[in-house]
């Protein structure tokens, strides 16, 4: 593995406070997850492909977006692996990095309606942009 | 009693409702809650990453002011009380780090997660009594099937949360009880409801709403109750033939506040 | 002054491959009292025994030291071999340089230091070490069995079959544990209460066997080949010895909405009640929590119907003192609560069950006669999911799972898959799999046999969420293998829960002074080489309360306990360990502290009369040690306030020797 990537997933790895090593491969985490449908990756192959050191699709995928945060995998998980984290770490890698926020304001007003609430807003952009 | 609230930013505009009828109520059954000076917005979302701190200062902030004040932290919106929560027990359990740090971006202070943070459904389970509301209730509900729904931020992480058992919790349903309401059990009580991904991706949003809603019509519900705003939008928008209303709303009423 | 002999282990390259033995030996010579020093491939051969006891009779050793591996491996091997070249066992050293030393270093100039060090804090005690000869004491000939399951049963079977006299000591009214409730056993499918109820026949007409049920063991006292044990029978107020048990109360008693616990509380019995036709003992028991008359003292209807007047409302608990020689440990296992699992739904639907329950409700003599049905509403399910490794392997909930694999529910759960497909070919069943485990004779067979042959569907992937919508379960799960995430409807979802030891083993480990992992499993002598012995001496381990496992291990592991109880209770004298405590009565000053510490009970006080100046006497107490009793703990020489106690062997002058040493 060359020295960036490998540089990479350790932080990664490090930032989420998640050991890949610790998982079963049970597929609970996939098991429950609500946002399934939706992801290209699933929790349980995000914890495999960090583990295989295979990171590059992850960090192009949608699914990083796609994680409600609804902290699922993270309580049923048997082993504690806490999936998770682990896709909100690799988000981070994604939009921290310049020009990589993946909401900007100017898309706001297309999303919105007269009902949705503040919450919705702070929230996803705490979540999809730096 | 007197407990330090942090109202945020929905329930300062499209959730008035929700902080009204919380405040009333509080009054009824003897709390008062003193909104905390110069709040910030939470965030929404506790970032789970080690090394991300700014986005957390917002709540250390409120945190520390409860603190000097020696009241509680009461919340009522449930991404608030999961944002601050998870933040306080942060720095409870990463002094060295993260604690050391938000402290030294913040004024000189040296605070470690001592307040208590509880949401309002804590406050009326352990710091009234479900047995005093029982008394101060002037129109019970009758029997109306009620449907409660937690979501996700109420109970997830369980081991930070600790509200309540997170696969199968109990603290509205032993609150919708001593309305004189009839809780309706079913399974999706605890599961996300979509949360922000409405703002990118409504269809995902509808598609677990509805899964929500058709669950506990299944089980019966004549209402669904939720403590979030979020939660509320999203399960108003995607259910028919049953009511979403606060929590507050049925307690309002049961008090004989709302008509 | 000692004439000490040192040998140095290799252990192959165990020992040699991280210390340099031959340095080892070399430097070891100088040591005060060393008058010979060697090295060897392997000391625990024929051939390095020979060297050793050579070295003995050549150089007039007084003292020896081995530099090999734990005691705990080779220090009786050693003993032994010092005690047939004429040497005192006791004035054998091991210098524990493998365990504690070569492999736990990897560079070899360290490991050599260290090993030397070692062997020199040896050198230092056997320098002071005198010779010691253990007492003997006397072997009680009869045997506690404390659990009445399958493996209790076989233990006390095989004892008595030997001609020893066996008590067995179970908490419910009847013996048969947990196999009793079984419907057919894998992989051979026979039907357990046919093969198990005839073992239940034979121990209730063996001569040298008594059962103790409803009955529980409060106190043990003593020690190996001489325990005294105090049992409590509970009241079960009716005449053990004059009740036919033709059931005629059981039909009559009006109390009749009691959970049936055999029944795992799926159907209700009376509060007079036979837990199931072939109750071993066949006699009726009044549960107090249910019984009118014992609440109110209104009724009396069981003593009216009964023919033999068995019935005594009176009757009170009690306590039985009995001595044995050997106890076996056999309080089996029970499956963990669903209650903290709820994303699969137990407490919320009838129709989610655990895999016993399942058992019942196949079972001709269960709730609904065999007839599987859902407990909801009685129909026939048509699609049934079974969920494995529900608690088990769940190392994240400390609090509410078990890290350990429970290693019978992938078997059970191909049993039950088989039979619901055999007995009903219309149902649809699914089994949700980790991994399929299945290491024993006939048993990957067997699983095969239910997914080829019976078209059971396996997929890969654990289950999610189980929710209840109406009158139906909808199954959340992973495909692994399709990398789908399904969603399933279901009538009946079985659950596999895992298993855990049995709540009365941790206060009766206490009492044993037992040792225990921190599942609560009884830990054994050694994982591999005395497996169904306990660390404490006499006192053994059969089935599942040292681990889980299946019935044909569990057999074979009841009759392993019952041959070391045998061997044992066929002895007539036991040797004792010498290295016990002795009070000096000259600096004892009778305190009493050490009585207070002594958790065996081994010391006792008593006056003495001491010269005292000028011709007077006065009278002192002083502590004195049972030494049979006496287990060589040194608890007393700890609490001891005027350094009176000692250990014999461990003298508090050798271990500072030995710190002395460490410390040069």
């Amino acid at each position: 593995m060359e020295k960036s990537k490998e540089n990479l997933i350790q932080d990664v790895v490090r930032r989420s406070g998640v050991n890949p090593r610790k998982c079963m491969k049970c597929g609970k985490c996939s098991g429950t997850c609500p946002a399934y449908d939706e992801m290209e990756y699933h929790p349980h192959q995000f914890v495999y492909m960090i583990e295989t050191g295979d990171i590059e699709p992850l960090l192009k995928s949608k699914s990083i977006y796609k994680c409600l945060t609804c902290f699922a995998c993270v309580d049923r998980c048997p082993r504690g692996v806490e999936p998770a984290k682990l896709i909100e770490s690799i988000r981070l890698s994604v939009i921290r990095e310049q020009g990589n926020n993946h909401l900007t304001p100017q898309m706001i007003p297309e999303l919105i309606d007269e009902e949705m609430p503040q919450q919705a807003l702070v929230t996803a952009f705490r979540k999809y942009t730096k | 009693m007197k407990v330090s609230y942090f109202p945020g930013c929905t329930l300062k505009t499209k959730a008035k409702d929700l902080d009204e009828q919380a405040r009333a109520c509080a009054e009824i059954l003897g709390v008062t809650l003193e909104e905390i000076s110069n709040w910030q917005c939470c965030g929404g979302a506790f970032t789970t990453a080690s090394d991300e701190i700014a986005t957390k200062l917002s709540s250390v902030r409120a945190l520390m002011e409860a603190n000097k004040k020696g009241q509680p932290l009461l919340t009522v919106c449930s991404a608030c009380h999961n944002v601050i929560k998870q933040t306080n027990v942060a720095m409870k359990e990463n002094p060295d780090n993260f604690a050391f740090r938000a402290n030294m971006n913040l004024a000189p202070d040296n605070y470690n997660g001592e307040a208590e943070v509880i949401h309002y459904l804590e406050l009326l389970r352990d710091k009234v009594g479900y047995d005093k509301i029982k008394e101060k209730v002037v129109k019970p509900l009758e029997g109306l099937k009620v449907a409660c729904y937690y979501g996700c931020l109420l109970l997830r992480p369980s081991k930070v949360m600790a509200m309540d058992d997170a696969e199968n919790p109990t603290i509205m349903e032993d609150l919708v009880k001593a309305l004189g309401g009839e809780p309706v059990y079913y399974a999706y009580k605890n599961e996300c409801c979509g949360g922000y991904i409405a703002l990118e991706d409504a269809e995902s949003a509808m598609k677990k709403s509805q899964k929500i809603s058709n669950n506990a019509k299944a089980q019966g519900a004549d209402v669904i109750i939720t403590a979030c705003p979020l939660c509320m939008y999203n399960l108003k928008k995607h259910t028919k033939d049953v009511p979403v209303i606060y929590f507050t709303e049925l307690l309002a009423k049961a008090l004989g506040i709302k008509e | 002054m000692q004439r000490i002999g040192v040998f140095v282990c290799w252990c192959g390259s165990n020992i040699a491959g991280t210390v340099d033995v031959k340095a080892v030996a070399e430097a070891l010579k100088n040591e005060p009292g060393v008058v010979h020093s060697a090295n060897y491939q392997y000391m625990c051969s024929q051939a390095g025994q020979e060297l050793i006891k050579d070295a003995i009779k050549e150089h007039k050793l007084t003292g020896i030291v081995v530099c090999s591996c734990s005691p705990r491996m080779h220090e009786g091997t050693f003993r032994k071999t010092a005690e047939a070249a004429g040497l005192n066992p006791y004035m054998v050293e091991i210098a524990n340089i493998r365990e504690q030393c070569s492999w736990i270093h990897k560079d070899i100039a360290e490991g050599t230091e260290k090993a030397i060090v070692l062997g020199r804090t040896a050198i230092a005690k056997v320098n002071l070490n005198a010779p010691l000869m253990a007492g003997e004491s006397p072997v009680t000939k009869r045997a506690l069995v404390i659990g009445g399951g399958i493996a209790g049963i076989q233990t006390a079977l095989d004892i008595a079959d030997a001609g020893f006299e066996v008590d067995i000591v179970e908490t419910k009214p009847t013996i048969g544990g947990k196999m009793a409730q079984l419907d057919k056993t894998f992989p051979t499918l026979d039907c357990a209460a046919c093969i198990l109820t005839p073992k239940m026949v034979d121990v209730a007409q063996h001569e040298k066997i008594k059962i103790y049920s409803y009955s529980e063991v409060v106190d043990v006292r003593g020690f190996v080949g001489n325990f005294e044990v105090t049992i409590k029978k509970r009241a079960r107020f009716v005449k053990e010895d004059i009740c036919t048990g033709c059931g005629l109360c059981t039909e009559k008693c009006p109390q009749k909405k009691v959970p049936n616990e055999f029944n795992l509380g799926m159907d209700n019995r009376r509060a007079i009640y036979i837990p199931f036709a072939q109750a071993v003992p066949k006699v009726a028991t009044i549960d107090p929590n249910y019984c009118t008359m014992l609440k109110t003292g209104k009724c009396g209807v069981c003593a009216k119907v009964c023919t033999a007047n068995a019935i005594d409302y009176t009757q009170k608990d009690e306590f039985i003192d009995q001595k044995y020689g050997a106890i076996v440990a056999a309080t089996g296992f029970n499956p963990i609560s669903m209650e903290k699992f709820d994303e699969f739904a137990y407490s919320q639907s009838k129709d989610v069950i655990t895999s016993l329950e399942f058992e019942r409700l196949m079972n001709a003599a269960g709730p609904t006669a065999g007839k599987l049905v859902r407990p909801s509403d009685g129909k026939h399910p048509q699609k049934i999911v079974f969920v494995q490794c529900v608690g088990s392997r769940c190392a994240a909930c400390a609090e509410k799972g078990k890290e350990y694999c429970s290693k019978i529910c992938c078997m059970y759960t191909a049993k039950h898959a088989m039979l619901t497909r055999d007995k009903y070919p219309d149902t649809d069943v699914t089994v949700f799999y980790i991994d399929v485990r299945t290491p024993g004779k006939n048993f990957d067979e067997f699983y095969r046999r239910a997914a080829e042959e019976y078209g059971v569907h396996y997929i890969k992937g654990m289950v999610g969420k189980i929710s209840p919508e109406g009158d139906k379960l909808m199954v959340r799960a992973s495909d692994l293998l399709a990398n789908k995430q399904i969603n399933m409807e279901a009538d009946l979802v079985v659950l596999a829960a895992a298993i855990e030891p049995d709540k009365s083993a941790r206060p009766l480990a206490t009492m044993l002074t037992a040792s225990m992992d921190t599942n609560d499993f009884f830990t054994e002598a050694h994982p591999k080489l005395r497996p169904v012995e306990s660390p404490t001496a006499g006192v053994f381990l059969s089935g599942c309360c040292q681990g889980p496992k299946d019935i044909p291990e569990t057999v074979s592991q009841a009759g392993a306990a019952a041959a070391k109880v045998i061997g044992l209770l066929a002895k007539d004298k036991l040797k004792g360990n010498p290295c016990v405590a002795h009070s000096d009565e000259m600096m004892c000053n009778g305190c009493s502290s050490c009585e207070k510490v002594c958790p065996y009970g081994a010391i006792t006080y008593e006056d003495k009369e001491f010269r005292g100046p000028n011709r007077t006497t006065l009278i002192r107490r002083i502590a004195k040690v049972n030494e049979a009793i006496c287990q060589g703990c040194g608890c007393c020489t700890v609490a001891c306030p005027s350094g009176a106690m000692d250990l014999k062997g461990f003298a508090s002058k050798q271990i500072m020797a030995e710190v002395d040493a460490i410390c040069k």
